[in-house]
């Protein structure tokens, strides 16, 4: 018999927490630290004082003054932040930060980043943007470089460009630090760090410099839903030799997409080319643990992603249809079609939530619930496809850091913990699950075959079919 | 291969619709109830835990303190789960059986009775009557209560004493460092943890300890903790007379089968609760797995006490076959084969996998241990009679079970895994390699 004075059992595991450590004099901060914060202070304050409209504003010494401080003093906090430690994972304390856990500060980043985004999209003229004359306040502070490399004036969406590419390499040097001690990790952030800066954004100004139809050259339809609709179609072929060479690279990647994924998984676009891929793996790791990583959103997202899908596709053959019969079927019908995708999946869904909700419900919202691309590499990594995580025998001891840190809400821990490969749609190869386990039981990896990762893997086609069922695998 | 021993056994038709009870939710008891109810879809299973509400990841204690995780998030299942599965969960603690009555004693929920019952009752930390180990701020580290108390000791604390080399030991190193409290590993062997792991790679882990800032005080031996005038430790002193101050005192010396409720029974126990090979007590209709379990083995083997994971696992999917066999026939019910042995542990940043047989300090066996220049990486291929390898150490580096599992069992020989160790690689992609270094070294290391 029990003595039931040696039991406790009066407290609740599911409220307890556990231990946010009680608020301790944080040590001093080191003087090189300092000056990084420093840095970072005095771009703030010289940004805010050219919005204002001082003589700086709109000179490349208010650029180099404002910006290049505080992209210099972040990175070289991030690099000092990182540096002084062991490599290995650096998770300690996530959950007890608030700005990384749902708290007040995440809240306020949340709607920190959303506000930027409703500005951008419908409040230009706050932003300085105007459309007749130079521009004045935000935007102002990047008009050098805008005439420099597009000959034009900035405008928010320049402005935007360079936040967005500037936010890719700043939050690049923290990846490549956080992670010295993985290869994975580095080469990917390199290379999502070299395709925004030059596909995405140098290449596609320089095309407006010299007066060429406008495109991101990692860009691929469906995601931008517009690169083989008639009207860009257009554009391109009234463009001459370039302009046909422009069609070739559109289309050439919707028609390399499946092969690439066959050998590579969808990784290769997602975690390694893509911009919104490299935004979410760079300025959106901070914020991976939010993934909702239940069943329930699972659905959600297998429904949500597969509407979009559809509505693209529906959108853009209604475009064509709508083209060739100049109008005779479905008239000006299509033209609202393509506004109202245009505006909610393109504006609201992928920047507005998808990047504005990083710090509330993680950092792969849009790819997870919203990208049709997405959704197409998704299906052929999952039925057709030589990527798999290998799982190391019965190694696992269903910890469930693999499940907390996929930014994909994945439960990798429920195929873990069951000796299976992880072979799921949405995986986009971030290789974190992998890192992050402490056993090592999770791998990366392009088989010589997609035949042998699950049971039926050989026959792809019955696999697709029989998954139309709508059920769990 | 393994799934070949958690076939379903031959089952012949309920006869009868029987209530199981599990008393334990940790790996085995829930291992045991998902299979239970894979092989008996229509009995009432009902699993008891007075320490959590749901089957949870206990190696998985540490992340939850130094925040990677929640608590929710080191549940092995969702909550919906175990309704889905119609197993009942109880959060109570039992504190009396009748084996005899096939009764159990509740202490909130009053009494509840069984067909059948496994004790999968795990184990608890090790005390040695040591002067000062009943003070404040002493305590060991296995459950969520510990958790609570180790949360509540930090407060004030600066400096932290572990006694103990094992891998909780320094688990709980890990989790004290996080909060800015200095701890100190009490070892009583020449190298960390060097019962088990051989000297080369007992010193790899000495050097990640070092490398980290913890304190590391080898051929040191507890002689007592002294109060700090509060009923609060505040020191301790070695045999040797050395005094460490001390405001929190692990005790991590290793882990024992929890014997709490089946101490006043009739159940046969010595080390743990004594189990036939299909994991049967020697009460009528109750069964013992994982942890608290010691099965016998004939002749002049040991019998098996095996406290891991993954054993605890095998042992949870066995016994619900044994349980849901109908007879104690020859044939009728599965035996326990505990197959070939691995483990693998995290020592702070640095990955160690084991598989097969490896002994420490040599003890008559040899073995062929090379180690990169200057990261901390090293592998050992240990082998037996006839040069047939009898197991693998990695240390920094992962290796493929599957590949050595298959090795193993076929008695490889050494020329032969040299040539293939490559197939054996579990790093992550673009990781360099080092196996051809290995082989050679290892090759030119042989007379
Ligand atoms: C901190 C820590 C880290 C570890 N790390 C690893 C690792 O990395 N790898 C590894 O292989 N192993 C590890 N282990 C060992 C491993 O966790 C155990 O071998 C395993 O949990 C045993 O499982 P079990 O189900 O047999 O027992 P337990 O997990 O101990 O579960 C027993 C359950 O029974 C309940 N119980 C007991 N008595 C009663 C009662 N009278 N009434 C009601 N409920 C009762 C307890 O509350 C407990 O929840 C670790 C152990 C600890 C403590
Ligand atoms: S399963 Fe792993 S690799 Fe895939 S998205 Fe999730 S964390 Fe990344
Ligand atoms: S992180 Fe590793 S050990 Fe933990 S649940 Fe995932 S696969 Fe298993």
């Amino acid at each position: 018999m029990i003595d039931p004075r040696t039991l406790a059992y009066d407290f609740d595991e599911e409220a307890e927490g556990f231990g946010e450590p009680p608020r301790v004099e944080r040590p001093r901060l080191p003087l090189d630290q300092k000056l990084c914060l420093g840095l970072l202070g005095a771009g703030l304050l010289t940004l805010v004082a050219q919005i204002g409209g001082t003589a700086l504003s709109g000179t490349w010494g208010g650029m180099a003054l404002s910006w290049g401080s505080i992209a210099l003093g972040t990175s070289l906090w991030f690099w000092r932040l990182y540096a002084g430690t062991t490599p290995g994972i650096k998770h300690d304390g996530i959950w007890f930060r608030s700005a990384l856990s749902r708290g007040a500060l995440g809240w306020l980043a949340g709607i920190f980043m959303t506000g930027m985004y409703v500005l951008i999209y419908w409040f230009p003229q706050v932003l300085g943007e105007s459309a007749d004359g130079p521009p004045t306040g935000l935007v102002a502070t990047v008009d050098p470089l805008a005439q420099l490399v597009t000959g034009y004036p900035a405008s928010r969406w320049f402005l935007y460009g360079v936040l967005y590419t500037t936010a890719i390499l700043v939050f690049g040097v923290r990846m490549f630090m956080k992670y010295r001690h993985s290869r994975y990790h580095q080469i990917r952030t390199a290379s999502v760090m070299v395709f925004q800066f030059g596909f995405a954004w140098l290449l596609p100004n320089l095309l407006v410099l010299f007066q060429k139809p406008y495109m991101e050259f990692n860009g691929i339809w469906p995601l931008k839903q517009n690169y083989i609709w008639p009207e860009k179609w257009g554009e391109f072929t009234g463009a001459g030799a370039f302009g046909l060479f422009l069609l070739v690279w559109a289309v050439g990647l919707v028609v390399a997409t499946p092969i690439l994924t066959y050998f590579f998984g969808k990784r290769w676009y997602c975690s390694w080319v893509c911009g919104c891929g490299g935004l979410a793996e760079t300025l959106g790791d901070p914020w991976r643990q939010l993934s909702d990583n239940s069943t329930r959103a699972w659905k959600i997202e297998r429904w949500m992603i597969h509407s979009v899908l559809a509505a693209v596709l529906a959108v853009t053959v209604s475009l064509w249809i709508d083209y060739k019969t100049t109008g005779a079927v479905y008239g000006s019908w299509s033209g609202g079609v393509r506004q109202w995708y245009g505006f909610y999946i393109g504006a609201v869904f992928s920047g507005v939530v998808g990047v504005g909700f990083y710090p509330l419900l993680g950092n792969r919202v849009w790819c997870r619930f919203g990208c049709p691309q997405a959704a197409i590499l998704g299906i052929w990594q999952r039925f057709y496809s030589r990527f798999r995580i290998t799982t190391n025998g019965d190694q696992c001891m269903s910890c469930g850091n693999c499940s907390t840190y996929c930014e994909m809400g994945i439960d990798v821990r429920s195929y873990a913990q069951k000796s299976e490969n992880i072979v799921r749609a949405s995986c986009v190869g971030c290789g974190v699950c992998a890192s992050v386990c402490p056993r090592g039981v999770l791998k990366l990896e392009n088989g010589s075959t997609h035949a042998d990762r699950y049971e039926g893997s050989d026959r792809p086609l019955d696999a697709f079919v029989k998954s139309l069922g709508i059920r769990d695998r | 291969m393994r799934r070949a021993q958690l076939r379903s056994p031959r089952t012949t038709h309920a006869i009868q619709t029987l209530h199981v009870v599990i008393l334990g939710n940790g790996i085995t008891g829930a291992s045991a109830a998902v299979r239970l109810r894979e092989l008996r879809p229509d009995w009432q299973i009902t699993m008891i835990s007075g320490e959590s509400a749901h089957p949870y990841s206990r190696p998985a204690l540490m992340y939850v303190f130094i925040g990677h995780m929640r608590y929710q998030d080191t549940k092995l299942q969702e909550d919906s789960f175990w309704p889905k599965q119609r197993i009942d969960l109880v959060r109570d603690w039992a504190v009396e059986l009748d084996a005899p009555a096939k009764r159990l004693r509740l202490h909130r929920g009053g009494e509840l009775t069984f067909d059948r019952l496994l004790l999968a009752t795990g184990s608890k930390p090790n005390r040695f009557d040591w002067p000062g180990q009943d003070l404040r701020g002493v305590q060991g580290l296995y459950g969520l209560m510990d958790l609570k108390l180790l949360h509540d000791n930090c407060e004030g604390a600066r400096q932290a004493v572990i006694v103990g080399g094992g891998l909780i030991g320094i688990e709980l190193a890990e989790m004290l460092h996080s909060r800015g409290i200095h701890p100190t590993l009490l070892v009583r062997e020449p190298a960390y943890w060097s019962n088990v792991l051989p000297e080369d790679e007992a010193r790899m882990v000495g050097r990640a300890i070092d490398a980290a800032g913890i304190g590391l005080r080898l051929e040191s031996e507890l002689a007592e903790i002294v109060d700090d005038g509060t009923g609060r430790a505040g020191a301790i002193v070695t045999k040797a007379g050395e005094r460490l101050e001390a405001q929190i005192v692990g005790l991590t010396a290793g882990v024992s089968p929890n014997l709490d409720l089946v101490g006043d029974t009739q159940i046969e126990c010595e080390r743990g609760v004594l189990v036939d090979d299909g994991l049967r007590t020697s009460a009528e209709d109750i069964w013992a797995a994982g942890d608290c379990a010691e099965i016998r083995r004939e002749g002049d083997e040991r019998n098996l006490l095996q406290q891991v994971w993954y054993t605890g696992r095998l042992q949870g999917r066995l016994v619900a076959e044994s349980i849901a066999a109908d007879s104690r026939a020859a044939g009728a019910a599965p035996s326990y084969d505990p197959g070939l042995w691995y483990n693998s542990a995290k020592f702070l940043d640095l990955e160690y996998q084991t598989y097969g047989e490896v002994r420490p300090g040599g003890r008559g066996q040899e073995s062929l241990w090379w180690q990169h220049e200057s990261r901390q990486m090293g592998m050992r291929i240990a082998l037996a009679e006839g040069d047939r390898v009898a197991g693998f150490n990695v240390v920094g580096l992962r290796y493929r079970h599957e590949v050595c599992r298959r090795w193993l069992s076929e008695g490889r020989g050494l020329d032969y895994v040299l040539d293939h160790l490559g197939e054996a690689n579990f790093d992550p992609e673009f990781e360099p390699r080092f196996e051809p270094t290995m082989a050679t070294s290892m090759r030119g290391a042989r007379p």
